[in-house]
């Protein structure tokens, strides 16, 4: 199988990006980076044509080498109006997200920072000499309850922020 | 009996097609939509039927010769499942009616929910009769792009949260999934599942590798095995109860199904078996153990979810009949079973006002009706006989002996683990939330003296904060929940005859050749 050298690197310049869009914070960045792997993929599929032919219309005297491999095309454009309704529905999201007040951010997972506030109250409850004397199990039972404290922390920033732009 | 097989799409997507027509009559609404899932039903019935006696029915479309034209394949294992699907998804409709007359539908928009709901089952329904990888990504966009609808319904900030989540890595699996069809067509020249079977041989065994690893990729994030599984707990929970049901029950399994079929039609070999074995135990001890630690027993049941993929990617990972066979089995009663839970969920949501096993208390006394109905599935996921959990780990335990590598003595002592410690998270959920007087939560928590409470040393997950004012259960919503409940228990009345369905399931898909057969035909044409 042939393929066009510059479609490959463009595939792989695409992807890389769409990649590295994806990663940011912002929505908007990762709708562009989802926006360029799909048309990366796009490319990728008419890579997969093979050998470019001519217009596969059948004609007398063409060969059926000759014709240009239609399927592709009918894959990428079934995957291009996907991707672009998808990529509505993205659009529509990002701005109830940032309609309610969250900016235009992926916000942090309250129950990841629940958890890793958590560690922190327990090593600090640890190193404390009031909790030293005591048993194993009161020092732990303490500490939870001071985990549920801090649990409800998270959501806090949230809610004045929101307050903050309307 | 071929007229019947696209059906089973067309009924779902012409019903989306009336309710949105009737998009003002909530009323009218509702009916369209029920007739639309019991017609289709009633479809997939037949068709199991038919199948069953007269073999593997194949359809292509538009009249179409098979490796050019687009065909929908339905064999014993599609045909099991899209029963077992249509079953539920009419359940949890009839469940979603109840909440919303007894809501008066100021919560929920109605008029988008019914075409959603059942684009979405038209979508699930394409993705098991797909004989076509190309027709396969499209029935999971469809199912997908329903259920972020469904997921960010009504727009809320915890919705509109959850869903980036869910929305971004779903997208990123299905571009995964359209580049290794790509890269398949590329290298086999068809996008045609049994063609590709045929020819899957001949292209050096790098590259099928390559194509192979990227394909079960793309299906692990869907069916959520464990490495790329972190998405699931964190977006199901927020949803409405019924659509978190519907998800838990049939969206993950569809990825199940997917890997079902490339373990055995398009890679045959078993080449990547270990791997799989060594994801299915992660699968199951990593998520059982996420499940013992919740305190919200909808994050709870999300772990045991996932937990619960490791027992279908163990009988996949076999490859011999009796795993294949038991695996088929366990995925109709993990769909029956984990949906009926999460329903049962949602009716202690109401009647308690809140789903945290740190404030819930004395239900039982509430509704003794809702205590049984959550008690029955909590014993069948943990695998208690005579229910149906126990007849499908059983199963899997008995080919795994069969099979006999060390590997698959580990899983089996990994699997008898995850089945006792689920049988303890959700045993230890019934205790405090039903069998816990509500005078003791009271005391513990006037006194403040939550950390001396049985439920202290769980994680309140912060999401969950959310309480709503307790209510009684509307009737349908409970009848809808008993009818699952008995829906799962007839999984043990008639183990015998479902079981034998999925052995023969399983013996159509012990080798390429059965399915090759049935699509392309006897003269290898193409």
């Amino acid at each position: 199988m042939n393929a066009s050298l510059v479609l490959v690197a463009i595939m792989a310049v695409m992807y890389a990006c769409g990649i590295f869009m994806l990663l940011e914070r912002s929505m908007t960045r990762v709708l562009i980076g989802f926006l360029l792997l799909g048309n990366a993929t796009n490319i990728l599929i008419l890579i997969m044509a093979g050998t470019v032919g001519i217009a596969p219309f059948v004609a007398e005297g063409v060969q059926a080498e000759e014709l240009h491999d239609p399927l592709p095309q009918a894959l990428s454009l079934t995957a291009i109006v996907i991707t672009f309704g998808l990529s509505a529905f993205l659009l529509a999201l990002i701005y109830r997200s940032w309609h309610l007040g969250q900016v235009d951010e992926v916000v942090d997972d309250p129950e990841d920072v629940a958890v890793s506030e958590r560690d922190v109250a327990v090593e600090d409850e640890e190193s404390d000499p009031q909790f030293a004397a005591d048993t194993d199990f009161e020092t732990e039972a303490a500490s939870t309850t001071h985990a549920a404290e801090t649990s409800v922390r998270p959501n806090e920033p949230g809610v004045a922020k929101s307050g903050g732009t309307e | 009996m071929s007229f019947l097989l696209p059906l089973v799409v067309l009924l779902p997507l012409l019903g989306a097609a009336s309710a949105l027509i009737a998009g003002r009559r909530p009323r009218l609404q509702a009916i369209l939509t029920v007739v639309a899932l019991s017609a289709t039903l009633a479809v997939a019935v037949a068709l199991l039927v038919a199948v069953d006696t007269g073999g593997t029915i194949v359809v292509e479309v538009g009249g179409w010769a098979a490796p050019w034209g687009i065909v929908l394949v339905a064999d014993r294992l599609a045909a099991l499942m899209v029963v077992t699907s249509a079953a539920v998804l009419l359940a949890v409709f009839i469940y979603t009616i109840g909440q919303g007359l007894a809501d008066g539908d100021d919560e929920t928009p109605v008029s988008i929910y019914n075409p959603t709901y059942l684009v979405m089952a038209a979508g699930v329904f394409n993705a098991f009769i797909a004989g076509d990888l190309f027709n396969l990504y499209v029935g999971f966009e469809i199912l997908l792009a329903a259920s972020y609808v469904l997921l960010t319904l009504g727009g809320t900030r915890a919705r509109i949260h959850a869903g980036v989540t869910y929305i971004v890595v779903s997208l990123l699996s299905s571009l995964l999934f359209l580049a290794s069809v790509a890269m398949i067509y590329g290298a086999t020249g068809t996008v045609n599942i049994a063609q590709i079977s045929e020819r899957i041989g001949e292209i050096p065994s790098d590259v099928q590798t390559i194509i192979h690893v990227m394909l079960l990729v793309a299906f692990g994030i869907k069916a959520a095995v464990f490495p790329l599984s972190f998405w699931l707990p964190d977006s199901y929970p927020t949803a409405p109860a019924p659509v978190t049901a519907v998800f838990a029950g049939l969206l993950t399994k569809v990825g199940v199904y997917a890997i079902l079929r490339t373990e055995t039609v398009i890679f045959p070999g078993g080449a990547l078996s270990n791997v799989l074995m060594v994801v299915a135990l992660l699968t199951l001890v990593i998520g059982v153990l996420g499940a013992v630690a919740q305190a919200d027993i909808k994050r709870l049941l999300s772990f045991t979810l996932l937990s619960h993929i490791g027992y279908m990617i163990f009988g996949i990972a076999m490859g011999t009949v009796l795993g294949i066979a038991a695996a088929i089995y366990y995925i109709i009663h993990h769909i029956i079973v984990q949906t009926t839970l999460f329903l049962a969920t949602g009716l202690v949501e109401r009647i308690g006002g809140t789903t945290s096993l740190t404030r819930l208390g004395g239900l039982l006394k509430l509704s003794p009706v809702v205590g049984v109905l959550f008690f029955i599935p909590a014993l069948n996921l943990g695998g208690i006989p005579p229910f149906s959990g126990f007849i499908g780990k059983l199963g899997l335990f008995i080919a795994g002996a069969e099979l006999g590598t060390p590997l698959s003595y580990v899983l089996i002592g990994a699997g008898a683990i995850t089945s006792l410690l689920t049988l303890y998270a959700l045993m230890r959920a019934w205790n405090l939330a039903f069998w816990r007087p509500k005078a003791e939560l009271d005391a513990s928590e006037a006194a403040d003296e939550a950390a001396a409470s049985a439920a202290a040393h769980l994680t309140e997950a912060p999401n969950a904060t959310t309480t709503m004012t307790a209510r009684s259960a509307p009737r349908l919503m409970t009848r809808a929940t008993a009818a699952m409940v008995l829906l799962s228990l007839a999984l043990t009345v008639f183990a015998g005859p479902l079981y034998e369905i999925a052995h023969r399931a399983a013996l159509d898909l012990d080798g390429p050749g059965a399915y090759v057969h049935a699509v392309l035909g006897s003269d290898d044409a193409p």
